[in-house]
């Protein structure tokens, strides 16, 4: 699985950089969060996409679009080449994710702060239906300063969704800067905990502590879990680093080169 | 004065007949179950039915994704709160993954009345029939809009759905019949026509007896689906009565007489005018009284046909 962080890592530089446009910096922060995910906790089946018992995996920062189409393509939902196709003319791969157009991809986004309602249907579907699959949504931490996320986090706790997870990829960057100077949202476990969320810190770039605390989430009952993973922005590229330039600044062809040679 | 109804009602018993036949839907409501009749369904099918609370950006994320599972939703709230307050979250959410989400708005227009300018929602149509892939439609009385519910429920995609908050009259009679997209000639006539929704359906039939009786025949369109507009059904009344009156309970901006303007403008050219509300925001007051003030009445209508004749070539 450590081979596959630095092989999603190698897509989202070599996307971005053929796309000359993209977020590479909230995509790398999330490498491990995804890769956990889709190689080993997601139950899913790549060559159908469709299965109503598939877990769901809500994208909700879908700015970071790259790296969970890295791990599509790693998983078979579509071929590797296609990658490259990144923001292009005809491609399937939009700039920010949409589930019409790209197989795999459970929802629109692009607007921050809506998916974790829409990972509360998902939950609720699965709870009317009598369906054992489980929602996992995927938000940044700037995007925790749109209303919405409260408006559903309140939701979550009040309808009691111990089948949602959400993962959120505290990078401490949002575009103008540190999140605490630009709108503070510490104390920020407290916020989700008051909320009446299971909430759980970890490294987020440690995989072995992101499994540990997806799996304390399955036993946890009655209410949903947080898990605030902390996380560098740009992670894994010296240069991108706790920059919070490369938000939405793709590499030139000449970073991208040194990116890569980083990432062997 | 015709038998009146209330279009809410109608809405509420529908949905209830729906749950029992289809066991996918799902209500949502915004804490206004008892103004929009969804509380109704909440007594029958406490399971299928989620109060979101206040918070109407959650209610229709929570919708689209219900929908992506399979759930055939309607959503509900006053019409302000169900368009301009989480239009992001329909636009992204519901509309750009075509969404089998019904949000169905009550409150509509400015016959709100006393809860004044910031309950009336009258630019709600503009920004619904913006987004691609929406159907939009505004029942003229409460046996339209059953039979409305009845369509949306069985067609998929998103749907939005503008009841009034007054009981209306009946316009429609026992064997009407609601086709999605196809207007509804209420009354024949060669000598102009008005093309109504809504409130104004009952008015225009009004002001087509005052008008027969100055030897003028008015024929009144029920546009009811305001997207897709039946295109067929304006070019022909422009063609056989030469002169389109349009008339709603909405601003003039990207309503139905805009809407129908485009179509008549590109086919078949004739003398239009629009009754509309204009470049203003309302205020408290009797609905009635608020439609007099903006002139939506049949006696408006009588005079805008008058004047649209006289300038017939």
């Amino acid at each position: 699985m450590q081979e596959r962080t630095k092989t999603l890592r190698r897509h989202i530089i070599t996307m971005t950089e053929r796309a000359g446009s993209g977020h590479p910096g909230g995509s790398l922060s999330a490498v491990e969060l995804v890769t956990a995910l889709y190689f080993h906790v997601l139950r899913h089946d790549p060559q159908n996409p469709n299965w109503p018992d598939r877990d769901r995996f809500v994208l909700s920062k879908g700015h970071a679009a790259p790296v969970l189409y890295a791990a599509l393509a790693e998983s078979g939902y579509f071929p590797v080449a296609e990658l490259l196709t990144l923001r292009q003319m005809g491609s399937r791969l939009q700039g920010h994710t949409h589930m019409i157009t790209t197989p795999g991809v459970e929802m629109s986004a692009g607007a921050l702060g809506q998916g974790l309602s829409f990972g509360i249907g998902n939950a609720l579907a699965a709870r009317l239906d009598g369906r054992d699959y489980r929602v996992y949504v995927l938000l940044g931490d700037g995007e925790c300063n749109e209303g919405q996320v409260w408006e559903a986090a309140m939701a979550a706790a009040h309808y009691k969704l111990d089948n949602m997870v959400a993962l959120i990829d505290r990078n401490r960057l949002q575009i103008d800067g540190w999140c605490c100077d630009v709108m503070n949202t510490e104390p920020f476990p407290e916020k989700w905990r008051s909320f009446g969320w299971h909430t759980i810190e970890v490294d987020g770039h440690d995989l072995d502590q992101i499994i540990a605390a997806l799996s304390e989430a399955k036993i946890i009952e009655g209410k949903p879990t947080a898990i605030i993973a902390h996380t560098i922005k740009g992670k894994g590229v010296s240069f991108m680093e706790n920059k919070a330039e490369f938000h939405g600044t793709a590499p030139t062809s000449e970073q991208a080169e040194q990116a890569l040679r980083e990432l062997e | 004065m015709a038998e009146e109804m209330s279009i809410r009602n109608a809405y509420g018993n529908t949905l209830v007949e729906l749950g029992s036949e289809n066991e996918n839907i799902v209500v949502l409501d915004a804490d206004l179950s008892r103004s929009t009749m969804t509380h109704l369904f909440a007594k029958e099918f406490p399971d299928r039915f989620f109060d979101c609370g206040v918070a109407e950006q959650n209610m229709m994320g929570i919708a689209a994704g219900l929908a992506a599972c399979g759930k055939t939703v309607f959503a509900s709230t006053f019409a302000v709160f169900a368009t301009a307050r989480c239009y992001d979250q329909v636009r992204v959410s519901i509309a750009q993954s075509h969404q089998n989400v019904k949000i169905v708005a009550t409150h509509g227009g400015i016959t709100v009345g006393e809860d004044g300018c910031s309950h009336h929602a009258i630019e709600d149509l503009a920004l619904m029939c913006a987004l691609p892939g929406f159907t939009v439609i505004v029942p003229a009385d409460a046996i339209e809009a059953a039979q409305v519910i009845r369509a949306a429920a069985a067609t998929h995609g998103p749907f939005y759905i503008r009841l009034a908050r007054p009981k209306m009259p009946i316009v429609c009679g026992d064997h009407y019949n609601f086709a999605m997209g196809k207007a509804v000639t209420m009354r024949g006539g060669g000598d102009a026509t008005v093309i109504a929704i809504g409130i104004m359906v009952d008015r225009a039939l009004q002001a087509a007896d005052t008008l027969a009786r100055e030897g003028i025949e008015l024929r009144v369109i029920n546009m009811s689906t305001l997207k897709p507009l039946d295109e067929k059904t304006i070019v022909k009344a422009a063609e056989e009565t030469g002169a389109i009156l349009t008339a709603e309970e909405h601003l003039q901006h990207g309503g139905l007489g805009s809407g129908v303007a485009q179509v008549v403008a590109k086919h078949h050219p004739v003398p239009m005018s629009f009754m509309t509300i204009k470049d203003v925001f309302s205020s408290s007051g009797k609905g009635g009284e608020l439609l007099e003030k903006h002139g939506l009445t049949a006696t408006g209508v009588v005079e805008e046909v008058r004047s649209l004749v006289g300038r017939k070539p």
